[in-house]
């Protein structure tokens, strides 16, 4: 127990997780909008987002990227990054339903049916970026798959400095970077459910599918839309991933994706506030554990926490809702 | 009816491909064939020869090949064949595979594991069915220490790395030293051996988990620490980002790491974050094996050997030079295998009672980051 530890660097401890819990937070987005409109638990967005860092690493190693480019071009790296990681993500995941899961909705399967798909996509896209993709193209793109399995780095495109100290946090900039991209693209997406007329759409499907339909609402094309957010989001997640901590791996979203969905239930599954609430508290419950104990307690921690709020909140921290106006 | 026909097909294409690259995998494997004769035999080999940390496993396998090749064509009258068994490293895909090996009793002798922890638990399996086991990579101490009768390695342990590890970190004049493990049968173990013998010099550790990918808190507490070195004990996965993420947070601690480093997907994951790293292995350098090792193995793989490369041509040659010697059952080769006594391209190989090799013939060396490329630095005093 290092008591002394955690409480002297308790600030420091407190950023660290923020800015870990927010990645986490931008996949559960994923996981929290399909649950809110189909009350599907998709397990294999967590490879929609390791699609996104690989989207990445090719896009920068074909683009010929060194570590620590000039400002300039940094941006530049970044915001390509920032689309082609959205486009890969949200094509992803915008496949995933229309091959596997719209078949299986016209079948009126049974929603174990959808939830043993989810897993078995998942592990196949794991093997496709493990053993296929690396025989297809391992010799077209050997940074990429040129070692299959293996973890792959990519170029550091900012170098992590202290911006600024307050009593003895330092807030580095990508830490900074990483929380204030992270927000904003959760703040646009809560405006876009909200306030826009696409988000009623998902809003009035989520709420009552049948009353919707009869209401003029396309249902199949608010849940492909859906489908695409989440994507879009989870490829923000992968670009701020490769930009703070620079390597992926074909079985990176195992770990990861189990973190979102977490926090997703942390939150209140359903809830797009609630996946932000449980993935930064979720965050910053492990660096606290870590710190506590030993870093391989991370996840006893995190867990336990997760259950002590279910307990005495069965929904999450917020509650299930996607728009809902009951409580 | 069109439509769901369309659909239909490309899931069976689909699914073709797949198999088609599964099997593109298999039929890289097992060298197929059975034994003929008199003379040879059939042996297995098994480890992680994909998956995570393959790199490490990968040149002991080729260099395994290259000797029952090199064997085969000089002893036509004598064919050995060798099966691969791809455990992936994990002791649970390795159980399976050791019954299945211990079941067929065309299998007369077994190169592995590659892994320590794999191997501590195919061990019983292997000894009950009375089948040699001869290991070039797994160096967790205790392994020998457990009363097994048919487990054989032909590198040095931990314990003995450990040492040299200590006595290269006093050479360097480290003050601080922080440890880090993977909490695995080897990492902790390398680490708790290395802790004992620097004493008062750790000044904190930490455990990190299997798969972890972000480490704030082990940063912090390196930060905290102002450690002059810092120890890892694990494999590749988790070591590359975490030294980079040390790197990054602007640690300048010397990053120090045992063989389950050695493995060049560590400096290229860690894209830069590496460079400087030390790496000991009780591996020799290419150019020190013996023989013609290095220039045979670099013309058939086209490439130096990396670790274990002449670890794995010396497990294959002992069980070549059994079945030279006209061994042909499990009983007699394991009785072969306990009387070794040869030089070896690795090292003079001759086991003691437990099965480890005399630890004055164990050599370590000390391996240094550059580029992408693992150099080797110096010989390591056995302390």
């Amino acid at each position: 127990m290092h008591f002394d530890e955690l409480i002297g660097h308790l600030g420091q401890h407190t950023v660290d997780g923020l800015s870990k819990g927010a990645i986490y937070a931008l996949i559960a987005l994923g996981y929290t909008l399909v649950y809110g409109v189909l009350r599907l638990i998709n397990f294999a967005h967590s490879e929609v987002f390791m699609v996104g860092t690989f989207a990445v690493l090719i896009l920068w190693t074909q683009l010929g990227v060194q570590n620590n480019p000039p400002v300039g071009q940094a941006i530049l790296f970044l915001v390509l990054g920032l689309v082609v990681a959205a486009v890969a993500s949200g094509g992803t995941a915008l496949a995933l339903e229309r091959i596997a899961y719209r078949p299986l909705r016209r079948k009126n399967a049974p929603p174990l049916i959808f939830l043993i798909t989810a897993i078995g996509l998942s592990l196949v896209f794991v093997e496709l970026f493990g053993q296929v993709l690396p025989k297809l193209l391992g010799t077209v793109l050997p940074e990429a798959f040129g070692r299959p399995r293996q973890i792959v780095g990519m170029p550091t495109i900012i170098q992590q400095e202290t911006l600024f100290t307050i009593g003895n946090t330092a807030i580095t900039n990508i830490q900074l970077i990483v929380f204030v991209a992270a927000v904003a693209m959760m703040a646009l997406l809560d405006w876009f459910i909200n306030r826009t007329r696409y988000g009623r759409g998902v809003r009035a499907v989520a709420q009552n599918p049948e009353t919707a339909a009869l209401m003029g609402v396309n249902q199949e094309r608010v849940i492909m839309l859906i489908f695409v957010l989440g994507g879009i989001m989870a490829g923000a997640a992968a670009l701020l991933w490769s930009m703070r901590f620079g390597f992926t791996q074909n079985s990176i979203g195992f770990v990861l994706g189990l973190k979102a969905f977490t926090a997703a239930v942390l939150g209140g599954i359903g809830n797009l506030r609630g996946a932000l609430l449980g993935g930064l508290f979720l965050g910053v419950v492990e660096v606290y554990g870590a710190t506590l104990f030993a870093s391989n307690w991370e996840d006893v921690i995190a867990f336990v926490v997760l259950i002590v709020v279910l307990m005495f909140r069965p929904t999450g921290l917020l509650g299930e809702s996607l728009g809902r106006a009951r409580a | 009816m069109r439509r769901s026909y369309v659909r239909a097909l490309g899931t069976v294409a689909l699914a073709a491909t797949l198999v088609v690259a599964a099997g593109c995998q298999d039929s890289g494997g097992g060298e197929g064939g059975t034994a003929s004769g008199d003379c040879g035999g059939k042996i297995a080999i098994f480890g992680a020869f994909t998956g995570d940390n393959a790199g490490l496993v990968i040149p002991s396998l080729n260099g395994a090949n290259l000797a029952v090749e090199q064997f085969n064509a000089a002893n036509p009258n004598c064919k050995v064949t060798m099966q691969q068994f791809d455990t992936q490293g994990d002791p649970a895909v390795a159980t399976p595979f050791a019954n299945q090996i211990a079941g067929d009793n065309s299998f007369l002798g077994v190169i592995g594991g590659h892994f320590s922890g794999e191997s501590d638990a195919t061990m019983p399996i292997y000894q009950a069915a009375g089948l040699a086991m001869v290991s070039p990579s797994a160096t967790r101490t205790d392994l020998t220490q457990k009363g097994n009768t048919s487990f054989y390695r032909v590198v040095g342990n931990d314990g003995t790395q450990a040492g040299a590890v200590a006595s290269y970190l006093k050479t360097q004049n480290a003050q601080k030293v922080f440890m880090v493990d993977d909490a695995s049968a080897y990492g902790a173990g390398i680490t708790d051996e290395l802790g004992k013998q620097l004493g008062p010099l750790v000044v904190n550790k930490d455990k990190i988990q299997e798969r972890q990918t972000q480490f704030d808190a082990t940063v912090s507490k390196i930060k905290s620490s102002q450690a002059d070195f810092v120890f890892y004990g694990g494999y590749t996965r988790e070591a590359a980002p975490l030294v980079k993420q040390m790197r990054a947070a602007g640690v300048n601690a010397k990053f120090v790491g045992p063989d389950g480093l050695y493995d060049t997907a560590f400096p290229s994951g860690a894209s830069g974050g590496a460079e400087g790293a030390i790496i000991t292995c009780p591996c020799l350098p290419a150019d020190k094996a013996g023989g013609t090792f290095s220039a045979d193995y670099q013309k058939k793989f086209g490439i130096p050997p990396g670790s274990y490369g002449a670890e794995g041509f010396d497990g294959a040659t002992i069980y070549l030079d059994a079945f030279k010697a006209g061994k042909k059952t499990r009983a007699d080769i394991l009785a072969f295998v306990k009387s070794y006594d040869k030089q070896g391209v690795s090292k003079y190989i001759k086991f003691d009672a437990k099965g480890d090799v005399d630890p004055t013939k164990v050599v370590i060396w000390a391996y240094q980051i550059k580029g992408n490329a693992i150099e080797a630095l110096q010989e390591l005093k056995l302390s």
